[in-house]
């Protein structure tokens, strides 16, 4: 389905400018270093890795992989650590509990590793209502319940009114990865196959419905779910097909949205992606609200959904095992993996032409007109 | 989705290229006025449908893309100050100034906040009664009734609080500075859509009698597009010079008389008004007039009021009259990005440079001529 593109001069050279590792120069934070797209990318590498480098960190996976134990009894283990800070802290579908429960497992099983323990650090307002602490405690209890992990060790701090916005959560989580499977989002190879796990765009869409600003009304649901069990089910398929080699990246593609994830994969593999708009499975209410409010659903944030880059001989046989798990109903292949142009990714679109589709760059903003 | 993919199914697509092929091998150049137009061209790669004969030219129809730095900066100085809410569309806020940008005056403390109406803003202002809120009006006909209607909803309801730092433009007398312009070379126009629902099509009946071209006024689906340059083709091969209407589902002949009489009683055209790359444009710009003076915020604050030039790499007045393609600028991609932008055409989404780089690097077109 793929046709080789022949790049030019005026493509080449917008390459080398986008591919130089910009000098992180920001004098101050704005919003869009937190966004998930470039100017994050620009903060981690140019500052957070300049002073904390050390082999594991600048892997810049979402967890880091490491073995402990003597020479006979090593353990491979993951680790991984998030924030959550999401507004309004209540939503269709969830709340920021269950968010922080399921970010982390998340993180975790992209390793392919088995979530086990988490830890929970609170930083509350002053004169946050007790009532709705326990509404997200509730909800944290049920997640890590579902998830199969246990909440073991967390820590309480209160700031003055002001301080902070109501309620904020760190969750960190280790797991063990049991699996022989090697995966990294720097494994994607030609012929390779780009499966998603369901719907794009849930969870942002809904965030956004939920601050009331727009005044649109919708039946939307965050897509908040834990995936653990869901990649252990491709794991186990892989190794019955005895091809375990064939699982080469998984992600969650949370802020910056799949786009920013398949541009973090394509970019990493050095491999050329390309996806099939027609494939792309959005909830019409999703497609309705971004339309309306000129956003791209490429660009909106998941939080209970994965890309999995497979070899394509055994991507249909793990697309349907994905469809027998509850958060994998949607799976579907929705594109592929190609040799050039390198670190790109670009979309056939149902209109039957082709677009670059490039990390997202500050904060999607919604068009005026 | 219902409504929509109707307007973006591929088949009919090629179909209509094919049609398009076929009546002309004649070159032809067409300038879609419109930002939307272009954002839908790139996004759905339209020029690689049109056959090698016909050029899309992107005109000046992005209103962040042709806001002069002068008045960014006017807009900022206005934002930095403490008693002051700053309320945007989220457009406007990466627009570099001479220094800074609405984004950068934000993270060093101004209160500015993104709003999707400026009715939102009155709202702020209702809440907010112990400050002042500024709304940057910004935008053709498009969003200047919504500004209008929340103008006359400010002074019912009373509201001392609220202004506006208007830069509302509008869009005949610049179709007329394109057409007066000796480095034009155009066969057509694709009019503006959206523009249209307010003025309706009357108003552009001066493109085809005093200057002979062609003009259809499209809608921002990619097959109105297409449909919209089959209009104005099949009409230059039958030498009919005529403004058609494409995008009949919404537009009228004599446009929304509601939303041009709430446009009537706030607002008076200035005398001059700067285009970022175009320069200054009679009668182009609109202003509160007397009656509503107490909510403008020119008035309310000094503002520098500084013309600025446009940075010497910068080439957005070429690209935004047509001449030059976003690609043949010396700066594309390579130190103007949309990440660093150096001319507001690459910033807006609706900008022919950040919609070619966001989209189209990979276009045949750019190939071609590469």
């Amino acid at each position: 389905m793929t046709e080789s593109f022949t790049t030019n001069p005026l493509f080449e050279r917008v390459e080398v400018a986008r591919r130089r590792k910009r000098r992180f120069r920001d004098e101050q934070i704005t919003l869009a270093h937190g966004s998930g797209g470039k100017s994050m990318h620009e903060l981690i590498e140019g500052l957070f890795l300049e002073y904390l480098r050390n082999p594991l960190l600048e892997l810049l996976e979402d967890q880091a992989v490491f073995e402990v134990g003597g020479d006979n009894q090593k353990t491979k283990l993951a680790f991984t650590t998030d924030s959550y800070v999401v507004d309004p802290i209540f939503f269709p579908g969830g709340n920021i509990g269950s968010l922080a429960v399921h970010g982390t497992v998340n993180d975790l099983a992209m390793s392919g590793a088995r979530p086990l323990y988490l830890s929970a650090g609170f930083i509350l307002e002053e004169s946050f209502a007790v009532a709705d602490l326990r509404r997200i405690l509730e909800s944290m209890r049920d997640a890590a319940l579902e998830a199969g992990v246990q909440v073991v060790t967390g820590d309480t701090k209160v700031v003055q009114k002001g301080g902070a916005d109501k309620i904020f959560i760190n969750t960190s989580g280790i797991g063990v990865i049991e699996s022989p499977a090697n995966i990294s989002v720097s494994r994607a190879q030609v012929g390779d196959k780009v499966i998603l796990s369901g719907t794009l765009g849930d969870h942002g869409t809904t965030i956004l419905i939920a601050r009331g600003e727009l005044d649109l009304e919708t039946e939307i649901e965050s897509d908040s779910a834990p995936l653990n069990l869901l990649v252990e089910e491709i794991l186990d398929e892989a190794t019955r097909l005895g091809n375990i080699e064939a699982i080469r990246a998984m992600r969650d593609p949370t802020r910056g949205g799949a786009a920013t994830t398949l541009n973090e994969i394509a970019m990493s593999s050095e491999v050329y992606i390309e996806i099939y708009e027609n494939q792309i499975p959005v909830r019409e209410e999703v497609k309705g609200a971004c339309e309306i409010l000129g956003l791209d659903p490429l660009y909106v944030a998941n939080e209970g959904k994965l890309l999995a880059i497979v070899s394509a001989d055994i991507a249909d046989k793990i697309v349907e095992r994905m469809k027998q798990n509850k958060y994998g109903q949607n799976a579907c292949i929705i594109g592929e993996v190609n040799a050039e142009p390198q670190g790109i990714v670009a979309m056939k679109t149902g209109f039957g032409g082709t677009r670059i589709v490039d990390m997202l760059v500050g904060e999607q903003l919604p068009r005026i007109c | 989705m219902k409504f929509i993919d109707e307007y973006r199914q591929g088949d009919i697509a090629q179909k209509l290229a094919e049609e398009i092929a076929k009546m002309t091998d004649k070159p032809l150049k067409i300038m879609e006025v419109c930002g939307g137009h272009t954002h839908t061209i790139f996004k759905y790669g339209i020029e690689d449908l049109l056959p090698p004969n016909i050029t899309m030219i992107h005109g000046p129809g992005c209103p962040v893309c042709v806001l002069p730095i002068g008045r960014v900066d006017d807009a900022i100085s206005i934002a930095v100050k403490p008693e002051v809410i700053f309320t945007t569309y989220g457009d406007a806020m990466r627009v570099p100034g001479s220094k800074t940008s609405l984004l950068d005056a934000k993270a060093s403390g101004a209160d500015i906040r993104m709003v999707y109406s400026p009715l939102d803003s009155l709202k702020i202002a209702k809440m907010n009664p112990e400050k002042q809120i500024v709304f940057l009006a910004l935008g053709f006909e498009t969003t200047s009734p919504s500004t209008a209607l929340t103008i006359l909803q400010a002074a019912k309801d009373d509201v001392k609080n609220f202004s506006i730092f208007c830069n509302h433009i509008t869009i005949v007398p610049a179709l007329k500075a394109l057409l007066d312009s000796p480095d034009l070379q155009l066969d057509g126009f694709l009019g503006p859509g959206h523009v249209s629902t307010v003025i309706g099509t009357r108003v552009y009946e001066f493109v085809n009698t005093e200057y002979g071209k062609p003009l259809v006024v499209s809608g921002f689906e990619p097959l109105d597009i297409l449909q919209s340059v089959y209009m104005i083709v099949k009409q230059i091969v039958e030498n009919r010079v005529e403004i058609e209407n494409q995008y009949g589902r919404v537009v009228e002949r004599n446009g929304n008389q509601k939303a041009l009489e709430a446009l009537f009683e706030v607002f008076e055209l200035r005398d001059y008004f700067e285009w970022r790359g175009l320069g200054s444009i009679a009668h182009s710009g609109m202003r509160l007039n007397k009656k509503y003076a107490a909510f403008d915020a020119e008035l309310k604050y000094n503002v520098p009021g500084h013309r600025i030039a446009d940075p010497k790499a910068c080439q957005c007045g070429e690209i935004l009259k047509g001449v030059k393609k976003p690609w043949e600028c010396k700066v594309f991609g390579t130190a103007c990005t949309p990440e660093t932008p150096i001319g507001s055409c690459m910033v807006s989404s609706e900008g022919a440079c950040a919609a070619y780089y966001n989209f189209g690097r990979l276009s045949k077109i750019a190939q071609r001529s590469a």
